[in-house]
């Protein structure tokens, strides 16, 4: 079990079946530490919206249990739902509004008292300032991604849920978002977001976690993913198929691919040494020969595209 | 209670009625004088008094409530179904609200519109034809209480939508029938027997004629009988709204 102080979301057991039969959501477990930037990964239909608005109260779930900060999500809806705030994946604005009048109508809506120095700050870091007199609709894109940003922060959230922020958003806009997160996490913000792109995981997550047909098939602290990200293997293509890996190369923890001709040596490129002198002295010792060698290393979307693939 | 939200949500729709000021009130301001116009002017000098009423007079009560009956409707239906049309209702049902707070901010700012134009209505009505109101307390009880009432069905009708259509079926092909057959223009005193015992279960029939008397003191029911059945479609309204909320029809999938 985790231990409360450290988990501020933790999800037990919770499924979702649609009306139509489909399963978004299998016996989903999931704890979310306090502070912490997490990355849900996943592609288009794995559950991750599911999940995010079961969460929120937007989608009613068909069995589990969820708390956060301890509270039943559905007992005590009203602290919890106090301390999350939500960026929806679909542009959803009122076209009509002005940026203030929406950023406000979202603060009055989770219950806190008017104050228009918290709107002006929570606009001034969105670069929306100056925007804050116009009509949404007149906004671009990503203008309008930041608002829905700046009405999730209206209500001094706790946690925020990021759904896909930096969807179709321009290279220099997403930057400037990450700052945003960086900036929100420092102040003591949980964030869950939701993404494609494995870059901005790599580089905003603490830990990630990887859904696919509606179950969490891994969660991980970044830093450990990245130290496998560390590891390159090396390939040796051998002259004559082997039976076996020779007993006298054993210290290597050698890998010999099916068919008996090609022999993979894994090394950490972060040690001290990678011990390749070694084996190939040592195998030159042991009289084999190699035609070719080559060398790769596995990146996250290797893991990611690995680990999907392996459940289709 | 979380009043801040429900305060949030009467003051963002009321602003949308000033964003849309000449819709929501110049048109059925010059609509209900152009029935002045046609019906008390042109026709209605031709009608001999009705129950001691001049026939100019005798409308305004069905006036307002067609306006009231419409407005509401469609205020209200309106008012909830635009976020579910444009996605932004995610945001009130991932708010620290309860249901009732919802409806208290939607239906309250839909009928404060109707009662505002009502009252603007009963203003415009005055410059034509001069008006008795035998008792005021009744007649706003029925124009607070019709107006509450009629934005609930708005309220059900703008959730149960799913397209603009049956967004505007309701108001234009049973409300509006309803209040020209419930007696706005006539007494149903005048109708043959048969016809008369149909018009009781037009729902309208009691909120007009309640309304009628508490200017002219003249009914086509008992006063107590329309106080009776607006309180029932109140309840019958409150009813259908807390079975929506609770099984999250058409708003949680």
């Amino acid at each position: 079990m985790h231990s409360p102080m450290q988990s501020i979301i933790s999800v037990s057991n919770v499924s979702k079946t649609y009306a139509t039969g489909f399963q978004a959501l299998k016996d989903v477990n999931l704890d979310i530490r306090r502070g912490e930037i997490f990355a849900l990964l996943g592609p288009n239909g794995a559950g991750k919206t599911t999940l995010i608005n079961v969460i929120c109260g937007i989608v009613n779930r068909s069995g589990g249990d969820i708390s956060v900060d301890g509270l039943d999500i559905l007992k005590d809806y009203r602290t919890v739902r106090s301390m999350i705030g939500l960026v929806p994946q679909e542009l959803t604005t009122d076209a009509f509004e002005t940026v203030w009048g929406t950023v406000s109508f979202s603060r009055g809506l989770f219950g806190k008292r008017k104050n228009p120095a918290h709107i002006e700050k929570v606009l001034t870091e969105l670069s929306l300032l100056d925007k804050k007199d116009d009509q949404i609709r007149t906004l671009s894109g990503g203008m309008k991604r930041r608002v829905l940003i700046a009405k999730a922060l209206s209500h001094e959230p706790k946690i925020l849920f990021l759904d896909e922020p930096t969807a179709g958003v321009d290279v220099e806009l997403r930057k400037d978002m990450w700052q945003v997160v960086r900036a929100l996490r420092a102040s003591g913000v949980t964030i869950i977001l939701t993404t494609h792109y494995i870059e901005e995981a790599e580089n905003m997550a603490d830990r990630i976690g990887v859904i696919n047909h509606g179950e969490i098939i891994l969660v991980e602290d970044k830093a450990e993913l990245m130290r496998k990200l560390g590891k390159k293997q090396l390939t040796l293509e051998l002259q004559k198929k082997l039976d076996a890996v020779p007993e006298g190369l054993a210290a290597y923890d050698l890998t010999l691919a099916p068919g008996g001709g090609e022999l993979t040596y894994t090394y950490d490129t972060q040690g001290e040494r990678t011990g390749i002198t070694a084996l190939l002295s040592d195998l030159n010792k042991a009289g084999l020969r190699f035609r070719d060698l080559h060398t790769t290393q596995s990146s996250l979307e290797d893991i990611f595209v690995g680990l999907v693939s392996k459940r289709q | 209670m979380n009043w801040q939200a429900v305060n949030a949500i009467y003051r963002f729709e009321m602003s949308r009625t000033m964003r849309t000021l000449w819709q929501s009130i110049v048109s059925p301001v010059i609509s209900t004088s152009l029935y002045f116009v046609v019906f008390g002017a042109a026709i209605g000098s031709r009608i001999t008094e009705i129950e001691g009423v001049s026939y100019g007079a005798f409308i305004v009560p069905g006036l307002i409530m067609l306006t009231l009956l419409t407005q509401s409707v469609m205020n209200a239906s309106f008012g909830i179904y635009f976020p579910r049309f444009t996605g932004t209702i995610y945001e009130l049902l991932s708010a620290p609200i309860s249901f009732l707070e919802i409806v208290l901010g939607y239906v309250g700012a839909a009928a404060t519109k109707s009662i505002l134009l009502g009252l603007l209505i009963l203003a415009t009505a005055a410059l034509f034809v001069p008006i008795e109101i035998a008792h005021p307390f009744w007649m706003l009880a029925f124009l607070v209480l019709t107006a509450v009432t009629f934005s609930l069905l708005g309220f059900i009708i703008g959730i149960w939508a799913d397209g603009f259509e049956k967004l505007q079926i309701v108001p234009l092909l049973i409300i509006t029938p309803l209040t020209f057959l419930g007696g706005s223009f006539y007494s149903t005193s005048i109708l043959p027997p048969f016809w008369r015992t149909v018009t009781l279960f037009d729902p309208v029939v009691y909120l007009v004629s309640g309304f009628r008397w508490s200017f002219y003191e003249i009914a086509d029911v008992h006063v107590g009988i329309s106080v009776g059945m607006t309180i029932l479609f109140l309840v019958l309204c409150l009813a259908a709204i807390w079975w929506i909320f609770k099984t999250g029809y058409r708003l949680k999938s």
